[in-house]
């Protein structure tokens, strides 16, 4: 139990719960568990069903040859073994390693501007606010089109603006060298309106009166920043880096659309291998093997942000 | 906890300097003030251009990749969505995808809300691990589940059913996640004032908590609108007849079918934006009310 202790704070309630009289506090305790029950149960129910449960399935065919037509073949770890064995397996973790080191600094810090900037008394904020989520709601193969087009290395907008101020400007997603940039560049531009309205939600919901308070101690617009704003903004960036990594790991949507994973295979993700595991080359025992351990990867990535939390996440 | 960050914050705002040179400072405000209205404009226009490119050739006839559309169009013709809507099933596609969307964000409204403050206000044994899987469901690739789902949905006799395509969506660890961190921003002195005045758990949900996380609440019907709006790989494994189609789906099959016809694809993608957008701007009225109207002081 104290391991996970930096998950959730106790509750104030929990003490009252088990200071009531010994006689009464078996039914409290019936009553108290139906009530937990209650609040759980309608999204555990679906959840069992619909995605522990075929998760557990993919365990087991991860421990099988499977090509999804004739029956499965029991092989043990071997789907593992040579995984781990295939250099493949290595590349496409870098791959998504290097995407998301350039994608999260990017999109938090690009979101979080936005978010403070569109938060305060700015002309036409509504208006700026809904044209930077456009592209969150428009769909990946719109996006990827027209990202393809803006980096085309020939005439594409971007090289033409480079030559202007006399830079040759590189391949992109042409290049083996530059495809992963392209994809960063892309997808940082599409998800900047995803982070700037989680935060700016977190935003709203920190009580004026706080800011009131500072100022009238007499507070720099930075000094509130620093003390108001960023701590208790701090469960909503914890949010949005927890997701951020989570979706990172599993970048495959743009690399779809945009340069199938090459050229070269240089930007297959590990999503991007699973699924061409699946649906071309029919293995479907390797392509659960690979997820369950990318599952494993997240996992870990997600333990370690939740234990360090309590460093620095302030709740109400 | 709040208590605590405030005294540390407002000591070190004692400490502080006074503001000194008042107009000095105000200049400096108003200038700060013009490069942050440059910089968010011209941020905005290179969000907005694909948006309009797309549009454009939306509205450019024969245009593809050959014939990229100018600016402005010399013939600029609505036929694009005359074929949209003519040639194919379009109005029933819509259709069908604005009652999966509605369906599945009134759901995980509920079960969302309902988990997130368990998972915030009812401690019990074991909550960091339930906790804990909940947000691993978040983490395993849809592209694996996939085969195990249909297989399960096949054994239910429901494959080729909205309700196929809809349960898989009906409780969202995302939802979840970002309703707790709403619910764990709310003072626990709104709680124990409602308490004192005999009210259960039920009460102080729909009550004290609900009110309070109105921001979040409307983010969180944006993400599963658009989770289910866009959502591609899983429909078009479930829902084989083509009355019972989606629009990402439609959009597919119009990418293969008019491959060259860059004016059609678009139209079909405008015509996929537009409704989000509405929602986007209906939402964004109460992310923004939020707090400030919701009883904290």
């Amino acid at each position: 139990m104290t391991a996970q202790t930096a998950l959730v704070d106790k509750a104030p309630q929990f003490k009252h719960a088990r200071s009531v009289r010994d006689t009464a506090s078996g039914t409290r305790r019936l009553k108290y568990l139906l009530v937990v029950l209650a609040f759980l149960l309608p999204s555990a129910i679906p959840l069992l069903l619909f995605v522990l449960g075929p998760m557990i399935a993919a365990a087991w065919v991860s421990l099988n040859q499977w090509n999804l037509l004739a029956p499965m073949k029991f092989v043990g770890i071997d789907n593992y073994v040579n995984l781990l064995k295939d250099p493949q397996t290595g590349a496409v973790f870098l791959h998504t390693i290097y995407y998301i080191a350039g994608y999260l600094p990017l999109v938090y810090v690009g979101g979080l501007v936005l978010a403070l900037a569109l938060n305060t008394a700015l002309k036409g904020r509504s208006l700026l606010r809904g044209v930077y989520f456009l592209p969150v709601i428009t769909s990946w193969i719109v996006v990827a089109l027209v990202w393809r087009w803006l980096l085309s290395p020939s005439n594409g907008i971007v090289n033409t603006v480079l030559a202007w101020v006399g830079i040759h400007g590189p391949g992109w997603w042409t290049d083996p060298a530059w495809s992963m940039p392209s994809i960063i560049l892309a997808s940082s531009w599409k998800d900047l309106g995803f982070v700037m309205v989680i935060l700016l939600a977190g935003l709203q919901a920190i009580p004026t009166d706080l800011y009131d308070a500072a100022k009238v101690d007499g507070a720099s617009a930075w000094q509130r920043f620093v003390s108001v704003t960023l701590p208790l903004l701090s469960p909503s960036t914890f949010f949005v880096i927890v997701i951020s990594l989570v979706n990172g790991f599993q970048v495959f949507d743009q690399i779809y659309a945009m340069t199938a994973g090459g050229p070269d295979g240089s930007s297959e993700s590990v999503v991007a291998e699973i699924y061409d595991l699946t649906f071309r080359y029919g293995r479907a025992g390797d392509a659960s093997a690979l997820s369950w351990m990318l599952f494993i990867v997240i996992l870990a990535v997600t333990l370690i942000q939740i234990r360090g939390q309590k460093r620095w996440v302030t709740y109400g | 906890m709040a208590d605590a960050t405030a005294t540390v914050t407002r000591s070190t705002f004692r400490t502080a300097k006074p503001r000194k040179f008042r107009t000095p400072a105000a200049r400096r405000r108003r200038i700060i003030a013009i490069v942050l209205h440059v910089v968010i404009i011209a941020g905005a226009l290179a969000m907005f251009f694909p948006f309009l490119w797309t549009v454009i050739t939306s509205i450019t006839p024969g245009a593809n990749l050959t014939n990229t559309p100018a600016l402005i169009p010399a013939n600029p013709s609505l036929g694009a969505y005359a074929t949209l809507f003519s040639q194919l099933p379009f109005g029933q596609v819509v259709l069908n995808s604005l009652m999966l969307a509605a369906i599945t964000t009134v759901v995980q409204l509920f079960t969302s809300s309902t988990a997130a403050y368990a998972f915030s206000r009812l401690p019990f044994r074991g909550q960091n691990v339930v906790f804990g899987i909940y947000l691993a469901t978040m983490m395993i690739p849809l592209q694996v589940l996939i085969v195990p789902l249909f297989v399960e949905l096949k054994t239910f006799a429901l494959l080729d059913t909205y309700l196929g395509a809809l349960l898989p969506t009906f409780a969202s660890a995302f939802g979840i996640f970002l309703l707790r961190q709403a619910i764990n921003q709310v003072p626990r002195e709104l709680d124990e004032a409602a308490t004192l005045d005999g009210a259960g758990h039920f009460r102080i949900f729909g009550q004290v908590i609900l009110p309070n996380i109105r921001p979040a609440l409307a983010t969180l019907v944006v993400f599963a609108f658009m989770g289910s709006w866009n959502s591609f790989l899983w429909p078009l494994i479930v829902l084989r007849s083509p009355e019972l189609q989606t629009l990402p789906i439609a959009l597919a099959g119009l990418q293969g079918q008019y491959i060259s016809q860059w004016d059609v694809i678009m139209a079909g993608s405008v015509v996929s934006i537009l409704p989000m957008l509405a929602l986007y701007v209906f939402a964004q009225k109460y992310i923004i009310q939020g707090v400030a109207s919701s009883g904290i002081k």
